[in-house]
């Protein structure tokens, strides 16, 4: 039915119709519903049978399950913090799910807002990259950000990092991560510390406010950890000591949609098994982060209390799994050759563990370290097709 | 100089077409430096119009006596006796203000508009033309050091020249400054911004595609 009316109102967008201007929205639309019928029509084209709007339709689903916990998480902590004693699971759920939905809507307004006035501009087709970078942008940054600073740095990454060079598939750096570092620079005061990662106020009756007694913190646990004595185990918002279990469950303080590695490791599952994310940025992040994990277990000091944890603690804590699995894997700003992704992951993994550790201001390295290694990622690709290149001009030399 | 320009072009030219810092991306080290409060902006800027015309006139004066191969030691040694005496100038009159700007008036020596106009134009001009030249293209500079100084200390601060300029009422509305604008890197998106602008309005600006 939906497609007759598309069908039915068509003409309207074509070049002489009455709405020819707005094309590019009614294309946009119409793709993102419907595989487009038309085809190529010279010369040679291989064809995979699905294109950029699907591949993205699939990296969305695989968010789902972080997205589904962030809410349940978000619900859990604001219940705990306010002294529920019992957790009922839906009520859980809708709270975490009112608290995120304004996040959402205002990321993907702002973000598709700009993408459509400039399709519109340059009179080209919508690009469906921000699909993606719209629900990234409300998982990774902590519950309590102001809408507005949301806003402002949404506008600023979409214009800045990607439309200024050329849309979508052309930016540089990663558009999401750019947004949260955006807000991490401009409004330390509220992306970090200890009030911003629980949900404190009630909404829409559901919930309680959040009071936090003497002593305790809602900062995530490697927030804790950076300013804190060697042998202190990080607390959640009651007081209580978090497990390691708790920790891959997802049950603690921390960005809306990273803190549960048991549904960023289902989005991996999802993305390895449709063939979409590389398994090998995966795996070599994994690898790096494991390796300097270990390396600063091993010569752990006071100075620096992070490097107390076990490397395993590293992968489980904060945002490492989710950069690992969402954001080293974005195909855009990665590095392309094969030999490239494992040097691009393994440091990926590397650089994470060391700001986390040995730089105190900055309680969360994987953020920092993604957007490091995307401005290396064409270096290194650049290194391993040169080296490919001489290989096989020695081995022609050797025959000759 | 191949083709004869007016004088009127020497001194404007500078403003927007040949602007040292959004076209010719001279000295942009010290415009992400010294820019993060308008009052150090608009003293560098007036600093950088003295020291530019004064060493353009010398060195114009001096044009057919400086031999060619140590001429780049001659201009220096002009510069450089500039600076210091504007930077003592400074600590003498506006002593807080030249301990913001602290080694950036002493770079001003290393600052390739300078070297740039000095080598380009007042080693081949008159010195009337020449002051103007120093004095246009001074201004193109501090026009650009005042923009983008005017836009961070705005954005980031809330204040202009240190008054409050963003009401109290935003503050309590939940407004908070954005601390990105007091770092380095939001002037250079700022100068960005500047020369899209303006190659937007200026088609002959732009690159050929």
């Amino acid at each position: 039915m939906l497609k007759k009316y598309l069908d039915k109102v068509k003409p309207h967008f074509e070049p002489g119709g009455k709405l020819q201007s707005l094309h590019s929205v009614f294309d946009g639309f119409e793709t993102f519903l419907y595989t487009p019928n038309t085809t190529s029509r010279s010369g040679v084209h291989i064809h995979d049978n699905i294109d950029s709007k699907r591949v993205m339709i699939i990296v969305v689903i695989a968010l789902l399950p972080c997205l589904l916990f962030g809410m349940y998480n978000c619900g859990y902590q604001n219940y705990l913090g306010s002294g529920a004693t019992d957790f009922p699971f839906w009520s859980i759920l809708l709270y975490g799910f009112l608290a995120v939905l304004p996040r959402i809507v205002v990321s993907y307004v702002v973000g598709l807002g700009i993408e459509f006035i400039v399709a519109q501009w340059r009179r080209e087709e919508i690009q469906e990259g921000f699909l993606v970078t719209g629900i990234l942008i409300p998982l990774i940054c902590p519950i309590e950000t102001p809408l507005w600073m949301l806003a402002v740095a949404t506008a600023f990454s979409v214009i800045f990092v990607k439309e200024v060079f050329g849309g979508t598939g052309y930016n540089v750096f990663n558009v999401a991560l750019v947004t949260r570092a955006f807000l991490f620079f401009a409004y330390p005061a509220q992306m970090s510390g200890d009030k911003v990662f629980v949900s404190t106020e009630p909404i829409l009756g559901l919930g309680g406010q959040v009071t936090f007694a003497d002593g305790v913190s809602g900062a995530t646990a490697l927030g804790q950890l950076a300013t804190a004595e060697p042998g202190y185990h990080a607390t959640n918002i009651i007081g209580g000591a978090i497990s390691q279990w708790d920790a891959f469950l997802g049950l603690i303080p921390g960005s809306f949609g990273e803190t549960s590695t048991l549904a960023i490791c289902i989005g991996a599952i999802i993305l390895l098994a449709t063939g979409i994310a590389s398994w090998r940025i995966m795996l070599s992040v994994v690898a790096g982060g494991l390796f300097m994990g270990w390396i600063a277990n091993v010569c752990a000091t006071p100075t620096y209390p992070v490097a107390y944890l076990s490397p395993l603690d590293q992968l489980l804590y904060g945002g490492f799994a989710f950069a690992a699995v969402f954001m080293a894997t974005d195909p855009v700003t990665a590095a392309r050759t094969n030999a490239g992704k494992w040097i691009y992951g393994f440091l990926t993994g590397v650089i994470a563990i060391l700001i986390r550790v040995y730089n105190n201001g900055y309680p969360e390295g994987a953020m920092l370290a993604v957007l490091l290694m995307n401005a290396f990622a064409p270096l290194i690709d650049y290194c391993v097709v040169q080296s490919n290149i001489n290989r096989r001009m020695r081995r022609l030399k050797a025959k000759a | 100089m191949a083709e004869k320009i007016s004088n009127k072009d020497v001194f404007f030219n500078p403003f927007s077409k040949t602007n040292p810092v959004v076209v010719q991306v001279l000295g942009i080290c010290s415009v992400l430096a010294v820019t993060a409060k308008l009052e150090p902006a608009i003293v560098m800027g007036i600093s950088v119009i003295a020291v530019l015309a004064f060493a353009n006139v010398i060195i114009s004066l001096l044009r057919n006596t400086i031999p060619t191969n140590i001429r780049i030691i001659v201009q220096l040694v002009v510069v450089a006796g500039l600076v210091v005496i504007v930077e003592q100038l400074l600590r003498a009159f506006a002593y807080d203000v030249a301990l913001q700007l602290s080694v950036f008036i002493g770079l001003i020596i290393t600052n390739c508009i300078l070297m740039g106009r000095l080598e380009a134009f007042a080693m081949g001009n008159k010195p009337w033309p020449a002051f103007l030249d120093g004095v246009g293209n001074g201004i193109g500079y501090a026009i650009i050091l005042i923009i983008v100084g005017f836009f961070r200390e705005l954005l980031g601060s809330g204040t202009l020249l240190g008054f409050q300029v963003v009401p109290d009422s935003w503050y309590t509305a939940g407004y908070v400054n954005n601390g990105l604008m007091i770092l380095p890197p939001m002037a250079l998106v700022v100068v960005a911004c500047i020369i899209w602008v303006q190659r937007a309005r200026n088609k002959d600006l732009q690159e050929a595609q």
